[in-house]
């Protein structure tokens, strides 16, 4: 990538990315909405034992980050397909790790704003108080996030000119989420006092080298699986 | 602009799957250029337009559009190329002016706001939508749409156009107003190549027709069949 002119593009994919998305609302309501009804439904089917919630909270929690936050990775591209815009976009000039970043980058915003109103809910409905740990729960989301992002928005490009886009993404997706998604829950438990002793500093390294390593790879994979 | 070749192909072929859509394509065109592509449906005129356009690379053969090799140099070439496909390529979500600025941002990023806004203003009044830049483009026309999207490949200031059916959906004066546009752009020395069933308007500014028949190439000279080319080894 030219720096300066694809570092511009990034972010007017991405500015556009999100300005559909507040114009549109549906997919934020949507996604929000399915997150609140799963942690609701974990909550019931845990039991009403409070130290069972608390002991469960950290993996419902990335669950229902994952499985709703899924959703919202088809639709970056499915605005694309509307009206054949996604055609439009490859042939501009410049890198077309670009038009990655970009939508890597709306999508991450995206999810971070899904996880600031999931966060609190989850607390208030499982009696969480994070105490010192906020700290470091927002660390661990952050980087958790990242790695999720990343892969999310690489294998919804791979899976956009599928039909069964909607069906392949989460099977292509979720098997390699399975190092994060462990790493995740190990460190956000940690910050909420659920396994004080837990490593927390060989988990946080697993997933920064996760957000590393496959930035990269699908960085450099990217002109392969957009192509026609 | 220079009058090299602004289209050279040598058996040019492209499958898809196990069926082969180009079948050996050779051709050249010059910089001034206005070429006719006709042929029946399938018979792979969108897919040598999206050849030439970089947006699909070859299975076989070679060639340079604007003096630049298909496949190896695809990031030299789209600077240069303006696409009209069948589809407007837009965003429903957006207005018509945030399209325009949105393609102006990703074809020249360091471009001030004043500058492109003034050139947006511009295309937007050649095309005759300048009363409804502010609206969302999902409450647009068929006809609105396709406009907007001649905007676009205007603000583009390519050197060489590709127009995909750019007829359909145009009331009489957007007709004329792709016609215009196609003359413009030969005048000032760049090459445009029409893929069209509307041979009768397409011919006022054409300046040869090509036809394509299954994947196969016939240089029609607006009318008479001239040659036929083929990549050996490339079957129906």
């Amino acid at each position: 990538m030219t720096l300066a002119p694809d570092l511009r593009r990034v972010l007017t994919i991405a500015g556009k990315d999100l300005a559909i998305e507040r114009r549109a609302k549906a997919n934020f309501n949507a996604v929000v909405f399915l997150a609140a009804t799963m942690l609701l439904l974990f909550g019931f089917a845990l039991g009403p034992d409070a130290a069972a919630l608390r002991a469960a909270a950290a993996g419902v929690l990335w669950l229902t980050v994952l499985f709703s936050g899924s959703l919202a990775f088809n639709r970056s591209y499915q605005t694309e397909l509307e009206e054949g815009a996604l055609e439009t976009l490859l042939l501009y000039p410049g890198s077309r790790k670009s038009i990655f970043a970009g939508k890597l980058l709306a999508n991450l915003v995206f999810i971070l704003m899904v996880e600031a109103i999931l966060v609190p809910m989850a607390a208030v409905l499982y009696g969480l108080s994070f105490g010192d740990g906020l700290g470091g729960v927002a660390l661990a989301l952050v980087l958790g996030t990242i790695g999720f992002v990343t892969m999310g928005t690489f294998y919804a490009a791979m899976a956009s000119r599928l039909r069964a886009r909607e069906v392949l993404l989460p099977l292509l997706l979720f098997p390699m989420l399975v190092p994060l998604l462990v790493a995740a829950v190990e460190v956000t438990a940690a910050f909420m006092g659920q396994s004080p002793f837990a490593p927390t500093g060989r988990w946080l390294t697993l997933m920064a080298a996760y957000d590393v390593v496959f930035l990269l790879a699908t960085m450099g994979a990217y002109d392969f699986v957009i192509d026609d | 602009m220079d009058t090299a070749d602004a289209i050279n192909l040598t058996g040019v072929a492209r499958r898809f799957g196990r069926r082969w859509a180009l079948r050996g394509i050779t051709m050249r065109a010059s910089a001034g250029e206005s070429l006719m592509l006709l042929g029946r449906n399938g018979s792979g005129k969108t897919t040598l337009l999206r050849v030439l356009s970089t947006s699909l690379a070859p299975t076989r053969g070679a060639g340079t559009v604007l003096g630049h090799a298909l496949g190896r140099s695809a990031d030299r070439i789209r600077p240069l190329v303006a696409w009209l496909g069948h589809d407007p390529g837009l965003y429903g979500d957006l207005t018509g002016v945030e399209n325009l600025r949105f393609s102006e941002r990703m074809r020249r990023p360091i471009d001030g706001s004043a500058t492109r806004d003034g050139r947006i203003a511009g295309a937007l009044e050649r095309v005759d939508l300048a009363a409804a830049g502010d609206e969302r483009t999902r409450g647009y026309s068929a006809g609105m749409k396709r406009r907007l999207a001649l905007a676009r490949v205007l603000l583009a200031e390519p050197r060489l156009l590709l127009l995909d059916e750019p007829y359909a959906s145009f009331d009489e004066s957007g007709i004329q107003l792709v016609n215009e546009v196609v003359r413009a752009m030969r005048e000032a020395g760049g090459c445009v190549v029409v893929a069209t069933h509307d041979r009768e308007r397409s011919a006022e500014v054409a300046t040869r027709a090509l036809r394509l028949e299954d994947g196969l190439l016939y240089d029609d000279e607006l009318g008479a069949v001239s040659s036929r080319s083929a990549v050996p080894g490339v079957y129906a």
